[in-house]
């Protein structure tokens, strides 16, 4: 089943489209990653699926139900344009945060001890939020975000401003949750965090989906039969190649007597490439190039 | 529990257990109090009894050995000149000062009335002047009555004083009224909404304000919806506002009974000038007499129920209003484009008090107490004056629960779009196609 299924949903503002029409599946306990360049209309998509605003056109339907505003119990949103009340406590607001999603005082209380403690925020839940650093700000959100325990997750830009340990930290609970059974989407620019964390994602741009699917498929699908050898020479050797295959480059690492051979081929698989070529040379590793998904956002991006 | 109600609870729990509240409450009240009591205070502080030389050149005075608790001490005034009783004055420091009261000329009080002189060391107090002046006065009248010829004892006996009582006719027959009294009451109240409502509503705006800037509403949003918000902001600081209106009244109850049951308001009137000045005497505590006569004509209990009702109308009317222009803005610096429009109708309303109390029946009256936007007030001018027909009330009361209705409509769907526009200073244009937006 789908957690989130949208039917041609589209939105206008007074002077610009901000989506055009868009059907897109979310599947259930996915990690779904929404990519897009500024502006391509990120944030209205999860604004709509968050109930924020309404589509001009079309609907969404949450695990096979027209979506309606009790669902927002079973969501947990991390905006990317988030705060917390400066002059609250920390405590208080969480508590105030959970009571909203519906949780009851004793269970907020209960829950958020219990992630207090994991975190080592004991200490801060009677400070005040002003006095919170933003990572520590941000660590307080994402529990907020994730405490009544929601089917789907959806977190814009979770890791901006944060450490390294911090981000690692936020993105093993991510994984934690979606072992738990829950769903996730993850709008984010960072790449590598896609290709650590997503199974599917889609790209946007200008309001139109140009891209989706799982990122083994996309990933595949963008293939674009580039190999590289590396071997072991202290000058580059001609290597005789087999047909419909072409040489791109062909280097020497001078300093450990190691060169690499670039080779481009569409219509050779990786092993009857090497077969033709391990004879030839002493191979260290032979490998195809598999587009990263910073090549391929900035390539379809372009396009 | 409703998310509207946590909202509204934490709108106004956050707000009264600050300190500002705290102070506000019990500061406000005991400066009401203050200004109730202090006067009252001061003006019963008895003087110290005064000693004064009197050289008495004309027998004006006739011998008065005292005035109020202040005692006369008579030199010859063969023996002293002006100068000569100054230095007696300046040598002896029991006393206090000195009254000079030069030679008649041919007898004409006015002219030793316009030349007495009161020499004094240090400030001799206002009250003994006065009453000095006064007993100089009535009994330069006499001599002027008997060099006329007329016996003052018998223009003493034909004085009369008149009191008309004003009655206003109503439904069970007559009831005394108290122009005055209406009008501090009509005024007062109708103040007191003006007040409250920018206060309270500016609180709103800021809040809003608040929420934008924190980058909170987005979080708030995803659960709740934006009017439940906007509703638990505007209900959480009414609880304020009322919390705060009750502990004034509590207060004020308590400091004026309080002052009342130690004497300090008035009771003792008749005291402060004895001899002299009868017949003020007996104006004012007539006119006390008819205030507390017609503060019982009143219907105080009526009348709290519909300023609480108009105070609270007009605090949602507006309330809703400063929201939707909080939330159009980054700061609260950008709000000033809205302000004008949302508080010149109040101080148009203000200002035309006045001609309101003057014709409180009248169309002026009648028409800015129907319209949403001004009737808090205008109504409140046009209750304690009476005659207010009770369509009239009705009528106010219903256009102003569909005014308040209204605004919050329009500050919903403006709000809505608004919190989630950062960056950009609305105009008005902007306002009207957010009120259009699906």
């Amino acid at each position: 089943m789908n957690a989130i299924q949208s039917f041609g949903i589209d939105k206008q503002y007074e002077n610009h489209v901000a989506l055009h029409p868009l059907d897109l599946s979310v599947p259930e306990g996915s990690v779904f990653g929404l990519l897009g360049p500024n502006g391509a209309g990120k944030t209205t998509l999860l604004r709509i699926i968050n109930q924020i605003i309404s589509p001009d056109n079309g609907s969404v339907s949450f695990y096979g139900q027209k979506i309606d505003s009790s669902d927002s119990r079973h969501i947990g949103y991390l905006p990317e344009e988030r705060g917390l009340y400066k002059k609250m406590k920390v405590g208080e607001q969480s508590m105030y945060l959970a009571q909203l999603k519906g949780l009851s005082r004793n269970e907020a209380r209960k829950r958020l001890h219990w992630w207090f403690k994991k975190w080592g925020l004991e200490t801060w839940w009677d400070k005040k939020v002003e006095e919170l650093s933003k990572g520590m700000a941000q660590k307080i959100q994402f529990i907020t975000t994730v405490l009544h325990e929601p089917k789907l997750l959806i977190f814009d830009e979770p890791f901006s401003g944060l450490d390294p340990v911090n981000a690692a930290l936020i993105r093993d609970e991510m994984l934690r949750i979606r072992e738990e059974g829950a769903t996730i989407v993850l709008s984010t620019h960072r790449m590598e965090s896609v290709e650590e964390l997503c199974s599917h994602i889609a790209l946007l741009n200008h309001g139109e989906k140009i891209l989706d699917g799982t990122v083994n498929e996309i990933r595949e699908s963008h293939r674009n039969g580039n190999f590289r050898l590396s071997y072991r020479s202290n000058e580059p050797i001609t290597l005789s190649l087999p047909n419909q295959v072409e040489m791109s480059q062909n280097l020497r690492d001078f300093n450990k007597g190691i060169c690499i051979a670039e080779i481009q081929s569409m219509k050779l698989n990786s092993s009857e490439i090497i077969s033709v070529l391990a004879p030839q040379v002493d191979t260290i590793r032979f490998e195809e190039i598999i587009p990263s998904m910073n090549d391929i956002f900035i390539k379809s991006v372009e396009k | 529990m409703n998310p509207f109600i946590i909202i509204a609870l934490r709108e106004f729990t956050s707000r009264v257990k600050n300190k500002t509240f705290i102070l506000m409450s019990i500061i406000g009240p005991l400066a009401i109090g203050a200004l109730l009591v202090i006067p009252a205070l001061f003006s019963n502080i008895d003087e110290d009894p005064k000693k004064l030389l009197v050289v008495d050149n004309s027998y004006l005075l006739l011998g008065t050995e005292k005035i109020s608790r202040h005692s006369f001490q008579y030199l010859n005034p063969e023996e002293f000149d002006e100068e000569s009783a100054i230095s007696a004055v300046r040598e002896k420091e029991i006393y206090d000062g000195l009254l000079f009261l030069p030679p008649s000329e041919n007898g004409d009080p006015d002219f030793i009335l316009r030349n007495t002189r009161l020499y004094s060391k240090g400030d001799i107090g206002i009250d003994l002047t006065r009453d000095i002046e006064r007993r100089l006065g009535k009994l330069a009248t006499e001599e002027k009555l008997k060099i006329n010829g007329v016996d003052p004892s018998l223009v003493k006996n034909s004085t009369t004083i008149v009191n008309i009582k004003n009655l206003n006719l109503t439904e069970k027959g007559s009831e005394a009224s108290s122009l005055p009294l209406k009008m501090a009451i009509g005024f007062g109240a109708s103040f007191f909404i003006y007040m409250f409502t920018f206060f309270y509503s500016a609180q709103i705006m800021r809040g809003v304000i608040e929420e934008k800037t924190s980058r909170i509403v987005e979080v708030m949003i995803t659960s709740v919806k934006p009017t439940q918000l906007l509703l638990g902001k505007i209900i959480g600081i009414a609880g304020v506002g009322l919390l705060q209106f009750l502990i004034l009244i509590a207060f004020s109850t308590i400091i004026y009974s309080v002052a009342g049951s130690i004497g300090l308001l008035g009771s003792d009137i008749s005291e402060v000038t004895p001899g002299g000045a009868i017949m003020e005497n007996t104006e004012s505590q007539t006119v006390l007499n008819e205030v507390i006569e017609s503060f019982k004509t009143f219907n105080i209990p009526k009348l709290i129920g519909f300023f609480v009702f108009y105070w609270l109308g007009g605090y949602l009317l507006y309330g809703a209003l400063f929201a939707a222009a909080g939330s159009a803005v980054d700061a609260e610096a950008d709000t000033q484009q809205f302000m004008i429009p949302l508080t010149v109708p109040l101080l148009i309303t203000l200002m035309l008090a006045t001609p309101m109390m003057q014709e409180p029946n009248g169309t002026l009256a009648i028409w800015l107490s129907l319209i949403p936007f001004s009737s808090p007030l205008a109504m409140m001018i046009r209750l304690p004056f009476g005659g207010v027909q009770t369509w009239e009330i009705a009528l106010s009361m219903l256009l102003l629960i569909i005014g308040f209705l209204g605004t919050t409509w329009i500050s919903a769907k403006i709000y809505r779009v608004g919190i989630l526009t950062y960056g950009k200073k609305a105009s008005y244009k902007d306002l009207y196609k957010w009120l259009r937006r699906k």
